[in-house]
C-alpha cells in the first residue's frame, strides 16, 4: 500500500489518520488550482529567503559604500544601490525577514484574540455579546491606518510597537466574523447533543465551535496579510514603524521617494517586493477559500 | 416508579407561550408517543425534559428527581436525546470515533476506545465506520451513530425527536428495528415526538396527542390500531393518515 | 396522437475525483394528458429526472437523451432562451418547501402577477381578476387578503398553495410537482393534493408527480415509474402496486409500518440483490 493509498482510504483505522486524510485532500484539492499554486510558490520562496538570507544576501544590508552611492542596476548591484551605497537587492532579501516577522506575530496575535472574542460573544449573548462588541466596534469605527498610528505615536516609534499597532487594530474584523459564524454553530444539534452530555462553555467553544471558525478565519487572515504588509510599510513610509537602518521594505520606498525620478531604482525595488509578497497572499487566500469553504465538502 | 413525569407544564419562547399546562406520566420500560401537528409544541415538551427549553414553569421529575431548569451532568447520564436531522446533528469536522469518545471524555469515563467499539456493534455499525467523517457516511449510517451517541453514557431514558422523518422508507425500517431492540436489550424507556401515526404503532406502548400547545387525549395504542380514538381532533389526524395509506391497506 | 412528452434513453451524470459518474442511468417514459408518478428513495435520480426535463441541470452536470420531445419540441437543441419562454408558460414545477422558492421581499399577489407577466400581457384589472381567481381556485379562502401577505406571513400549506397558483397561473400544459408535500403537514398534505389534482384533471393538464411516497403517489397518480438507482426497476398503474413484481417495489411496500402494525419487526430491503448500492 503506497503512502498516498494510505491517505485517502475510505476507512481509516485511527483517528490520525482520517485528520491527515482529510487535509491531504484539503492539499491536493489546492495543488489543482493554479493560481493559489502560484501563491504558495511565492510565500514558500518568502519563506526561504528569510531564513536563508545570511547566505543568500551578496552584501550587508547596512555596510555603507558611499563611493558607489544610488549606481544603478547592474551585474554587481542586481537592484542598484541607496542614498549611502547599499546594496538594495541585499537590503529586500534582509527586509523579508521583518516582513515576515511583522506578518506572522500580527496573525498570532490577533487572529486567536478574535476568534476568542468572537467565539464567546456568541456563544452566550445577552449582556455579554452586547458588552464585547460594543468594544469591538469603537475599534472597527476608526481607520486602522489611523488607530494604528495613534498606537505607535502614543508607544513610540519602532518596529515593535508598530506589530502591535497592527495586531490591535486587526483583530476586531476577525472577532466579528467568528461571532457571526458563532451564531450560526450554536444552534446546530450537534451543540445541542454535546450540551446535553454535559460539557462545559467553555468546552463546547473551545473543541466544538472554534474548529468550525478556523477555516474561514485562516482564509480571511490570509487574505488580509497583503493589508498588514501594507499597513507596515505605511508605517515604515511616515518613519513610525522600522527605524533606520533596519532594511523595511516600507522604509526604503519612503527613503527612495527623494530619488523617484532620477534613480527609480531606489524606491521601485522593494515597491516590488512588496506587491509580490501582496499578491502571493492573495492568490494563496482565494485558493484556501475555494477548498475550506465547508459548504463544498463532502462533495 | 415513573419515568417521566410533567406536571402543570408551561413553556415559553420568548413572550409566546407555546405548551399550556401539560401533565404526563411516563412509566419506566414504556414507550411513549406525542404527536402532532407541527407547532403543536410537542418538540418542545422534548426540548425542556432535556434541557434545551429553560423556560418553564410547572414540574418536571425524571426517574423520580425533580430537575432544574439547566442541564445538568446527573441528568445527563440519565437522560438522552436523539434529533431529526441526521446531517446536522453530527459535527462536521469530528470522526465517528470523536464524537462517540466526546460523552465518555466529558464524564471522566475510562477505557474509551472498548466501549466505542461496544457501541458500533450494537446499533449495527461495521469498525470500519469508526474513523470516518460524517459526510462519508448515509443518513441512516448518521442516525445510527446518533443513536449511539446518546446510549453512550448508559441512560435510561431516551428522548426521540422525529427520528426516521428525514429516512427514506427502507431506512427507516432499518432504524425502528433497531429502536426496538435497543429497547429490548436495555431497558429503556422512549418519550417518541411524531406526526406518522404507523410508526407509533409499531414502536409504542402509548400516545398522546396534542394540538395547539395542550394534550388532547391520551390512549393506549390499541385503541389507535383498532381506530377508536376517543377525541374528534385525534380521529381527524387518523383519517389524515388512512386516507393516504388507504389505497393499499 | 403523439405523447405529450416522450424521453427516450435520458442520462444524467456529474464529474467526481473518480471521473464521471451516471446519476441517471438510461430512462425512458411517455406522458400522455396523464398522471405519472416517479417513485424513489434519496439517491434514485427522481428529481434529476424532473428537472432535467425542464434543462435545469447545471454544470458541471451533463444531461444527454436520444429523445426528449415535448410537443413536437425537441428540447435537447433549445437554447437558454427558448427554455425559459417553455419554463412556466408550458410545463410548469412546484418545489419542494415554499420558503425557499418565494421571495420574501413581495407580496404573494405581486409574485403570481409577476408569473403572468412573464408570459402574458394584460391590464391590470383583468389580471387583478385572474390572481385572485387564481387564489380562489388553491382553495384560499380570503383571496384578497392573502395576495397582500409577504410569504412569511402564510403558514406552509398556505405558502404551497400560493407557489401552485403561481405555477398554474400562465396555464401550462404539464406540471412537474417534486415532492410538493413532504414539508406540511399530514392533513394539510392531502388538502394541497387534492387541489393539483383537481386543477390537473378540470385543464386536462399532464402531471408528473416525484416522490418518495408509494402511497401518496399511488393515490393521486394513473401510472407509477419506481426508481432506483438511476434506473426505472418497475412501471405499472397505479391501482396495481400491490402486487408489483419487482423485489425492490415489493421491499419498499413491506418496509413501511402501518396503523394496525403487530409485525414485531420490519423487514428490511436487502440491498445486495440488485444493481446499486
Amino acid at each position: 500500500m503506497t503512502t498516498r493509498d494510505w491517505l485517502l482510504e475510505d476507512s481509516p483505522t485511527s483517528r490520525w489518520q482520517a485528520n491527515v486524510g482529510r487535509a491531504y485532500r484539503v492539499f491536493t484539492a489546492l495543488l489543482r488550482n493554479p493560481l493559489s499554486v502560484l501563491g504558495g510558490v511565492i510565500i514558500l520562496v518568502l519563506l526561504l529567503t528569510a531564513i536563508l538570507a545570511p547566505w543568500l544576501a551578496p552584501y550587508s544590508a547596512t555596510g555603507q559604500d558611499l563611493a558607489n552611492r544610488l549606481a544603478p542596476p547592474s551585474g554587481e548591484h542586481w537592484m542598484g544601490t541607496d542614498e549611502l551605497g547599499r546594496d538594495i537587492f541585499s537590503r529586500v532579501i534582509w527586509g523579508s525577514q521583518i516582513t515576515l516577522t511583522i506578518v506572522g506575530l500580527v496573525a498570532l496575535i490577533s487572529a486567536p484574540l478574535g476568534l476568542l472574542v468572537g467565539a464567546v460573544s456568541g456563544y452566550f449573548g445577552g449582556w455579554t455579546d452586547r458588552i464585547l462588541m460594543g468594544f469591538t466596534d469603537i475599534f472597527l469605527s476608526m481607520p486602522k491606518l489611523i488607530l494604528a498610528l495613534a498606537f505607535v505615536a502614543a508607544l513610540g516609534p519602532g518596529i515593535n510597537n508598530a506589530i502591535i499597532a497592527i495586531a490591535i487594530t486587526s483583530w476586531p474584523a476577525y472577532a466579528r466574523i467568528a461571532r457571526a459564524e458563532t451564531l450560526t454553530i450554536r444552534n446546530a444539534e450537534f451543540i445541542a447533543a454535546v450540551r446535553l452530555q454535559g460539557a462545559s462553555p467553555l468546552r463546547v467553544i473551545v473543541r466544538h465551535v472554534l474548529p468550525l471558525c478556523t477555516s474561514s478565519m485562516i482564509i480571511r487572515v490570509t487574505l488580509d496579510m497583503a493589508g498588514v504588509i501594507l499597513t507596515a510599510a505605511g508605517l515604515g513610509f511616515i518613519g513610525l514603524g522600522a527605524q533606520p537602518p533596519l532594511p523595511e521594505w516600507g522604509a526604503m520606498i519612503s527613503r527612495g521617494r527623494t530619488f523617484i525620478l532620477d534613480q527609480w531604482w531606489v524606491a521601485t525595488m522593494p515597491g516590488f517586493a512588496i506587491i509580490i509578497v501582496s499578491l502571493g497572499f492573495c492568490f494563496l487566500g482565494d485558493g484556501l477559500r475555494d477548498v475550506l469553504d465547508p459548504k463544498s465538502e463532502g462533495k | 416508579m415513573s419515568a417521566i413525569r410533567l406536571s402543570n407544564l408551561d413553556i415559553s419562547y420568548g413572550d409566546t407561550k407555546v405548551v399550556h399546562g401539560v401533565s404526563l406520566d411516563v412509566s419506566e420500560g414504556e414507550s411513549f408517543a406525542l404527536v402532532g401537528e407541527s407547532g403543536s409544541g410537542k418538540s418542545t415538551i422534548l426540548r425542556a425534559i432535556a434541557g434545551l427549553a429553560p423556560d418553564w414553569t410547572g414540574e418536571i421529575a425524571v426517574l423520580g428527581a425533580l430537575r432544574s431548569h439547566g442541564i445538568e451532568r446527573a441528568v445527563a447520564r440519565q437522560v438522552q436525546m436523539v434529533f431529526q436531522d441526521p446531517y446536522g446533528s453530527l459535527h462536521p469536522r469530528k470522526t465517528i470515533d470523536a464524537v462517540l469518545s466526546e460523552p465518555l471524555d466529558i464524564n471522566g469515563i475510562g477505557n474509551q476506545g472498548e466501549r466505542v467499539e461496544a457501541m458500533l456493534a450494537a446499533v449495527g455499525l461495521d469498525q470500519r465506520f469508526r474513523f470516518r467523517f460524517p459526510h462519508q457516511l448515509s443518513g441512516g449510517q448518521r442516525q445510527r451513530v446518533a443513536i449511539a451517541r446518546a446510549l453512550m453514557l448508559g441512560p435510561k431514558v431516551l428522548l426521540l425527536d422525529e427520528p426516521t422523518s428525514a429516512l427514506d422508507v427502507s431506512v427507516q425500517a432499518e432504524i425502528l428495528n433497531l429502536l426496538k431492540r435497543l429497547r429490548r436489550e436495555q431497558g429503556l424507556t422512549y418519550l417518541l415526538v411524531t406526526h406518522n401515526l404507523p410508526v407509533v404503532s409499531f414502536l409504542c406502548d402509548r400516545l398522546a396527542v396534542m394540538r395547539h400547545g395542550r394534550v388532547v387525549e391520551v390512549a393506549d395504542v390499541g385503541l389507535l390500531k383498532r381506530g377508536q380514538l376517543a377525541e374528534p381532533y385525534s380521529r381527524e389526524l387518523l383519517a389524515a393518515t388512512e386516507g393516504r395509506a388507504g389505497v393499499i391497506a | 396522437m403523439a405523447p405529450m412528452l416522450e424521453v427516450k434513453n435520458l442520462r444524467v451524470s456529474f464529474p467526481t475525483h473518480r471521473g464521471r459518474v451516471e446519476v441517471v442511468k438510461g430512462i425512458s417514459f411517455d406522458l400522455g394528458r396523464e398522471r405519472l408518478g416517479i417513485v424513489g428513495e434519496s439517491g434514485s435520480g427522481k428529481s434529476l429526472t424532473g428537472r432535467s426535463i425542464l434543462k435545469l441541470i447545471r454544470k458541471p452536470g451533463l444531461v444527454t437523451a436520444d429523445k426528449m420531445a415535448f410537443d413536437g419540441i425537441d428540447l435537447r437543441t433549445q437554447s437558454e432562451k427558448q427554455m425559459r419562454a417553455i419554463r412556466g408558460a408550458r410545463i410548469s414545477m412546484v418545489m419542494q418547501d415554499p420558503k425557499f422558492s418565494l421571495n420574501p421581499v413581495m407580496t404573494v399577489g405581486e409574485q403570481i402577477a409577476e408569473a403572468l407577466v412573464a408570459h402574458e400581457k394584460l391590464p391590470r384589472r383583468e389580471m387583478n381578476e385572474r390572481i385572485l381567481a387564481m387564489l380562489e381556485a388553491v382553495r384560499i379562502n380570503d383571496p384578497k387578503r392573502v395576495a397582500g401577505l409577504y410569504p412569511h406571513e402564510v403558514s406552509g400549506g398556505m405558502g404551497q398553495r400560493v407557489m401552485i397558483a403561481m405555477m398554474l397561473i400562465p396555464e401550462p400544459e404539464l406540471l412537474i410537482a417534486d415532492e410538493p408535500t413532504s414539508a406540511l403537514d399530514v392533513s394539510v398534505q392531502a388538502q394541497v393534493l387534492d387541489i393539483i389534482d383537481d386543477l390537473v384533471t378540470r385543464k386536462g393538464m399532464g402531471l408528473i408527480l416525484i416522490s418518495h411516497d408509494l402511497n401518496l403517489v399511488s393515490r393521486y397518480c394513473d401510472r407509477i415509474l419506481v426508481m432506483n438507482s438511476g434506473v426505472v426497476v418497475e412501471e405499472c398503474a397505479a391501482g396495481e402496486l400491490e402486487r408489483a413484481q419487482h423485489p425492490y417495489t415489493r421491499g419498499l411496500l413491506a418496509a413501511m409500518p402501518t396503523i394496525d402494525e403487530t409485525r414485531d419487526e420490519l423487514p428490511v430491503l436487502d440491498r445486495t440483490q440488485w444493481a446499486g448500492t
